[in-house]
């Protein structure tokens, strides 16, 4: 039943963004705002809910390298056992849910598979926006700083271990991101809104296809519905402590930097280092987890979401034009300072300046570089279906907090991000 | 045009759409299999509809019918038809991704080829933007909320607009 109050609700904002969410833009040009410099934001130094991030090029060596990828080590062990493996440049990403590793590039560790309800073997299919992974669902405890968590549901990425049914690669036309070199990280560290990945507290069902039975690595995989506990889980939410969500905590960022060096810290108002202070709070939909975002006369209403596995700033603006060599990115011919303003759901408004700087200019001069903070680039042009993306160059110069839906956090009820 | 509010959860999708588009509306409760959709007749709006194991609802706007259908996994998509029983574009909003095979018909692997060759500069995660001979295809947002769009701009109808299929 809750399933589907849940589906209900995502078939309200179905109607929301197709007939509300993208009226009236407009392509006058971008306008430019007073811009008082912040004062810097403090990194937190290190303590048991702390883990150090690093902006790095990632695992790959050119022209595959990662911009603005934030990336952790994570360790993993076999439940109950000090048989551990730690694996590096894990992406941070507030964008989904749950922990996902390369295997066997990255992962070598032997993990116990989680089994499906008929007792075959369980395996995932998550879609993102321009791929899918796929692979089976093993157990592990998990270590990050000092915070741990047991036996914890995970995605073991492989399209080698079972058959990658159709109604899995077909929304991305075939994309895997189930390798080092296609995802460009040795695996995902979903720290999003959400306690497990297919929402909150509900039975996954069947037609979701998330996940599957597969009775052997040839057999084909069948759907099948998936309680609560055997779904991939945010490892955050099963923290024994600081449990109720995490702040990115990055330096600004002006122009290119080659590495960049913050903070994930774990928990919100829970010890002394992580106390919401002047943040301000913007809940999010909880079916949707979108806020709304105002820029340049459209309103991306329930429309816009704030994601650290975005490497740029997405959104439309047509007076900027595209790069001529790195397609996809926005090449103004000067960097523009521009303005936004985002609005919670429920609670929270304020004002965000933001710059766009010329990316194939950013690329060219710092080439190894991996930090950009004016990174940005085109999204749809509403009132076609479209969002405004917050990627990481927000979170440079800004504490970024993400509470758990479902969890208790101060200053608001979750699901909500706090800046 | 509808101002900034949110839409209430307990608000119906019909009382929307019927705002929003001129004609009549009702709905289709019985579906027979067929294949294809983008590109494809009117008989693949039902075979879309098949396999999303959804209800369908018809609105009539001038040049065209917009057939959404509401699929039971929460993703509805919207299939626009011509006066000559074209689908044209395809439009879908929810918590997953559908089938694009499904969806996209014929044109599904000019849509794969184009986004496994799209592997662009420095790792680039965001929104995914096809611009083919024949085909455009926009995909935007997240786990959990997807939209998007994909339409063949050589059969829109005459005084139709890319901005009109949303």
């Amino acid at each position: 039943m809750r399933a589907l109050q849940k589906l209900l609700a995502g078939a309200a904002c179905f109607g929301i963004v197709f007939s509300l969410g993208c009226g009236g833009g407009s392509s006058t040009s971008s306008t430019s705002t007073t811009n008082t410099t912040p004062p810097p934001n403090t990194i937190a130094s290190a303590a048991a809910n702390v883990a150090p991030i690093t902006v790095n090029t990632g695992p790959l060596p050119a022209p595959n390298l990662y911009a603005n990828g934030a990336f952790v080590n994570v360790t993993l062990c076999v439940p109950g056992t000090s048989t551990c493996q730690t694996i590096g440049e894990v992406l941070v990403d507030t964008g989904s849910f749950g922990l996902r590793i390369v295997s066997p590039q990255a992962l070598t560790l032997s993990l116990p598979q989680q089994n499906a309800s008929d007792g075959n073997p369980m395996v995932e299919c998550l879609q993102f926006l321009d791929s899918y992974t796929w692979g089976p669902v093993q157990t592990a405890d998990i270590q990050i700083g000092g915070e741990k968590a047991s036996a914890v549901p995970i995605q073991v990425l492989s399209d080698t271990d079972y058959a990658v049914p159709d109604s899995c690669s077909n929304p991305s036309g075939g994309s895997s991101a189930d390798t080092v070199q296609n995802l460009g990280a040795n695996g995902i560290l979903g720290i999003g809104q959400l306690p497990q990945d297919c929402g909150v507290n509900i039975t996954c069902p069947a037609i979701a296809n998330q996940y599957y039975s597969c009775a052997s690595a040839t057999a084909t995989c069948t759907p099948v519905a998936v309680a609560v506990a055997q779904q991939v889980q945010n490892p955050v939410s099963l923290f024994t402590t600081d449990n109720n969500g995490v702040i990115i905590e990055l330096p600004a960022v002006s122009g290119a930097e080659a590495t960049v060096s913050g903070s994930l810290v774990f928990g919100i108002g829970t010890e002394s280092n992580n106390g919401l202070g002047s943040a301000t709070v913007y809940t999010s939909d909880p079916s949707t987890l979108n806020f709304t975002t105002s820029f340049n006369g459209t309103n991306y209403s329930d429309a816009a979401f704030i994601d650290s596995g975005s490497n740029g700033y997405f959104f439309n603006d047509s007076s900027i034009a595209t790069c001529p060599s790195s397609v996809d990115f926005f090449c103004p011919s000067s960097t523009l300072s521009l303005s936004a303003t985002t609005q919670g759901f429920t609670t929270g408004t304020g004002t965000v300046s933001f710059s766009v700087a010329n990316a194939d200019t950013l690329f060219t001069q710092g080439p190894n570089d991996a930090a950009f903070g004016g990174l940005a680039g085109p999204a749809s042009t509403p009132p076609a279906p479209a969002f405004f993306d917050w990627g990481l160059p927000f979170f440079y110069g800004r504490n970024v907090y993400t509470a758990i839906e479902g969890a208790t956090a101060p200053g608001g009820t979750p699901p909500y991000w706090a800046y | 045009m509808f101002g900034t509010t949110s839409i209430p959860k307990g608000q119906t999708l019909s009382i929307k759409t019927k705002m929003f588009l001129v004609g009549s509306v009702f709905v289709v409760g019985t579906s027979f299999p067929a294949w294809a959709a983008l590109g494809g007749d009117i008989a693949s709006v039902q075979a879309d509809q098949f396999h999303m194991q959804g209800t369908r609802r018809v609105t009539a706007a001038a040049a065209y019918t917009v057939h959404e259908i509401q699929g039971a996994s929460g993703t509805g998509v919207r299939e626009y038809v011509s006066s000559e029983g074209k689908v044209f574009a395809v439009a879908w909003q929810g918590p997953y991704l559908p089938d694009m095979r499904q969806l996209l018909g014929s044109s599904f692997e000019q849509y794969a080829q184009a986004a496994k060759a799209q592997r662009s500069t420095r790792m680039r995660r965001g929104p995914r933007l096809i611009e083919e001979p024949g085909l455009s295809v926009e995909m935007s947002g997240h786990p959990r909320s997807f939209s998007g769009r994909a339409y063949i701009p050589g059969m829109l109808p005459q005084g139709v607009l890319a901005e009109d299929i949303r």
